[in-house]
């Protein structure tokens, strides 16, 4: 049996890989390595929203330049529609319109921007202060909550403060709770600082966190000290100033989003970080077209940051099967590792590691039980899973409660998976003792564990998404793995007594 | 605490990769799997090819079949129940002794006939199969073992596992149940493997977890004076499956009972690695001789071939140096 078209195969795989990441690093000028770039975001917006039949205009603000982001380019989508872009003094927006249109629609707009070390704060023009009305009983309340910030403070920045502070959940009183049943927190803390004289306005922006999807603008205050200077609070914290990853959207005091002739309408963000050279940054427009510039870039926003996640299993499948070939780690379930590092990647170690060891210890407990009942396999698993969800639900519900949001990412775990997980663990217990149920789900968490680091690595994130041929190169790796037919490093120690004599 | 891989490889272990490709991959045909995976099957086809099993009482296969449990084991004075898909030796149940209406284990607990119902049926409905698939359940006759052989196990039956490559026995041992194996005969769970020579099916070598043993942990008695009796007759009906079920890389489990010598118990077609530790010697260089032979060779021949070059060096003196180039002649 010649292993001739075997070595072909890995030998055509590998060339192909290297080749075709030559061509992107030296054509397309694609860095190595992730570090020494400039930072580029990719923004989506993608509007919704149910046409009736009528004629249509959606309004849309859209972001400038500002400080620390650059805009590249921009572009829109949107078939049938007429548009054109509004700027005045205080904002820009884009504008689209159509005779008549019917059922869902979808509007894209996408921005590419720089991440620049531009550190001067950009002027705003100060609003107006606005008149301010209360009805009955709310302006009593108003004018004590604003009495009780004013005495303990000294100037616009302290009073906003103050203020936020006292409709905070720690120190939120009558009077607050009263107002917040009226008014939706932000507007009213505008109202309520321009009643004290504090020029201010609601603005509305995107915190920026890579591959995130189908986000929203929160809602920030910017409140000015004088005609010139001005910084933002958050509503929810009273935190003041402006975090590096806050791209500021709407800083008019407008709506972000208005339709004429539609209803249900929304729009929602994705967003995706990625290294390039500035000046490919601007080339990469103009080459896209060719064969070989064949790239998952030229996806949709959303779709990239799916398959960003994707092209990283392939790193996961290697480290399992290096770690089962060529160490001899025992895993239960044999991809589960990479399923939890997955995971992992969602709740950062720590808390995935708790999750997972919580969610594991209490599901073989539970389906210890479920053993004594003599059910059959397929309704015992299905029973676990339900078991898992409940576990999942329940420490979500519990972290939550005691104030630990890290608790809620635990949600990302796989469930049947993990169901399955308990399932193949409590089988194991039962035939070969809690030994053999360390050694493997030791041996998978282990794994999972090198998995995470390999897979959650900036530079192999940076390699697998830019260079589509490092799967080509990884895939001839995992077939020479496979052809392995040496000592596992753990069975050096196994067959060692035979050495000895 | 831990080899050189030069080491192992002068000494011709083999470890799982090698043994998964080159020998699994290449000479066991995924087909042919379930012949060995189901008891049942591996023992209808052993009586067709005239291999002695353990006697057959009877099968029960649907749930009401189980009724007629009763009338088949009628006049048995023993006899053992066993699902067809088992692994590792789960759902086994040995009755000893029937006594009027009760049934005796060997540890002298009674069960009622209710008791046997309940165990058949659980069998069917899978409890006991890998991955929880409906099962068969086999009423086997009891297997009287040697006398001399008792010394040397703690309850149960010990057994011999013969590894046949492409026909040819290369390396056997027996595997003792111990205590801490809990009656069980799998190395890794604390039993006893004792390295046979293939040349006279005396003792080599004793292991228990890795590490060598000179006596038996439970009874205490020496290892280095076993001698398989029925040697050669157990290597021929063990080097027999190999036409039995076509598998070029083999495990037999191999029993002696005290009546009617040596039987065959269950079939491997992924047998384990630790029995080169119970010999304290690779199979490399047995498994590189064997490839070398032509096919067709007859069972007798085979197995007189593999006694006379597996036989260890210096325990058996007499006979001549192996020559490499007879055993084509002989065809």
């Amino acid at each position: 049996m010649s292993r001739l078209p075997f070595y072909l195969i890995v030998g055509l795989l590998m060339v192909l890989g290297i080749g075709t990441s030559l061509h992107r690093h030296i054509q397309m000028e694609v860095p190595w390595t992730p570090g020494e770039q400039r930072q580029i975001w990719e923004v989506e917006a993608i509007v919704d929203f149910t046409a009736l039949g009528d004629p249509v205009r959606v309004d849309l603000a859209l972001p400038s330049h500002q400080r620390g982001y650059r805009i590249l380019t921009e572009n829109t989508a949107s078939p049938g529609y007429g548009l054109s872009f509004l700027q005045d003094e205080r904002s820009r927006r884009a504008q689209w319109s159509i005779r008549s249109a019917t059922g869902s629609q979808q509007l894209y707009y996408s921005v590419r921007l720089q991440v620049t070390e531009d550190r001067r704060q950009q002027q705003m023009v100060r609003p107006p202060l606005r008149e301010i009305s209360w009805e009955r009983p709310y302006d009593t309340a108003a004018a004590q909550v604003i009495e009780r910030a004013w005495m303990r403070s000294a100037d616009p920045y302290t009073f906003t403060r103050e203020l936020i502070r006292d409709f905070g959940e720690d120190r939120q009183g009558e009077n607050a709770r009263l107002l917040l049943t009226q008014f939706e927190r932000t507007p009213l803390l505008v109202r309520l600082l321009n009643q004290a004289g504090v020029h201010a306005r609601e603005v509305s922006g995107l915190m920026l966190e890579d591959g995130r999807r189908r986000q929203a603008l929160t809602s920030w205050i910017m409140v000015f000290e004088d005609e010139q200077n001005w910084t933002l609070f958050n509503p929810r914290t009273a935190d003041q100033g402006q975090p590096d990853n806050l791209l500021l959207w709407e800083t008019g005091g407008r709506a972000v989003l208005e339709v004429q002739g539609g209803t249900n309408s929304r729009v929602t963000f994705s967003m995706l970080s990625r290294n390039q050279p500035a000046a490919a940054a601007v080339r990469s427009q103009l080459a896209d077209d060719t064969l070989l510039n064949f790239s998952i870039h030229s996806l949709p926003l959303e779709e990239q940051a799916l398959f960003q996640t994707i092209l990283l299993i392939p790193i996961g499948a290697l480290v399992v099967v290096f770690l089962r070939i060529i160490v001899g780690i025992k895993t239960s379930g044999t991809f589960m590792p990479v399923l939890i590092a997955l995971a992992f990647i969602q709740t950062t170690l720590p808390t995935g590691m708790i999750g997972f060891l919580l969610i594991v210890a209490v599901g073989l407990v539970i389906r210890n039980y479920l053993s004594y009942l003599n059910l059959l396999l397929v309704a015992r698993v299905s029973a676990v899973i339900i078991t898992v969800i409940a576990i999942i639900s329940l420490f979500s519900v519990l972290s939550y409660r005691v104030g630990l949001n890290a608790g809620l990412t635990i949600t990302f775990f796989p469930m049947i998976i993990l169901a399955w997980t308990i399932e193949r663990m409590s089988i194991l217990w039962e035939e070969e003792g809690p030994k053999e149920v360390l050694i493997q789900g030791g041996g998978s968490l282990i794994t999972a564990i090198l998995a995470y680091l390999a897979m959650n690595n900036p530079w192999i994130r940076h390699l697998t998404f830019n260079f589509l041929g490092v799967q080509l190169i990884i895939m001839s790796l995992i077939l020479l793995l496979g052809n392995y037919t040496g000592y596992r490093l753990l069975e050096l120690r196994r067959f060692k007594p035979v050495t000895e004599d | 605490m831990w080899a050189r891989p030069k080491q192992l490889k002068l000494r011709g272990i083999i470890g799982m990769n090698r043994r998964n490709i080159r020998y699994i991959g290449r000479y066991n045909s995924r087909r042919l799997y379930p012949l060995v995976d189901d008891k049942l099957k591996t023992k209808l086809l052993a009586e067709k090819h005239g291999i002695t099993t353990p006697a057959l009482i009877g099968t029960v296969s649907t749930q009401f079949g189980v009724k007629a449990l009763g009338r088949m084991i009628a006049g048995h004075p023993g006899f053992v129940i066993k699902p067809a898909k088992g692994s590792g030796g789960k759902g086994i149940l040995v009755i000893e002794q029937v006594d009027g209406e009760s049934f005796i284990k060997p540890s002298g607990a009674r069960l009622s006939i209710e008791d046997l119902h309940r165990h058949v049926s659980n069998i069917l409905s899978g409890l006991y199969s890998l991955g929880g698939t409906p099962d068969v359940a086999m009423i086997e006759g009891l297997i009287n073992f040697d006398e001399k052989l008792s010394e040397y196990t703690y309850e149960g039956v010990p057994d011999i596992r013969v590894i046949i490559f492409r026909g040819y026995p290369v390396m056997a041992m027996m595997r003792l149940s111990t205590a801490a194996s809990d009656g069980k005969a799998n190395l890794h769970q604390g039993a006893v493997g004792v390295g046979l020579d293939i040349a006279t099916g005396t003792a080599v070598r004793g292991v228990q977890f890795d590490r060598t043993r000179r006596d038996h942990p439970d009874t205490g008695h020496e290892l280095a004076s076993l001698r398989i009796p029925d040697w050669s007759n157990l290597l021929e009906l063990a080097a027999g499956c190999y036409e039995m079920t076509g598998l070029g890389y083999l495990g037999t489990d191999m029993v002696i009972d005290r009546n009617r010598g040596p039987m065959l118990r269950e079939l491997n077609a992924r047998p384990g690695l630790a029995i080169q530790m119970a010999n304290g010697e690779g199979l490399r260089a047995r498994l590189d001789l064997v490839e070398k032979q032509p096919e067709g060779v007859g069972v007798r021949e085979r197995v007189a071939f593999s006694q006379r070059h597996f036989a260890r060096h210096g325990e058996l003196k007499e006979l001549p140096e192996p020559v490499l180039a007879e055993a084509s002649l002989s065809t």
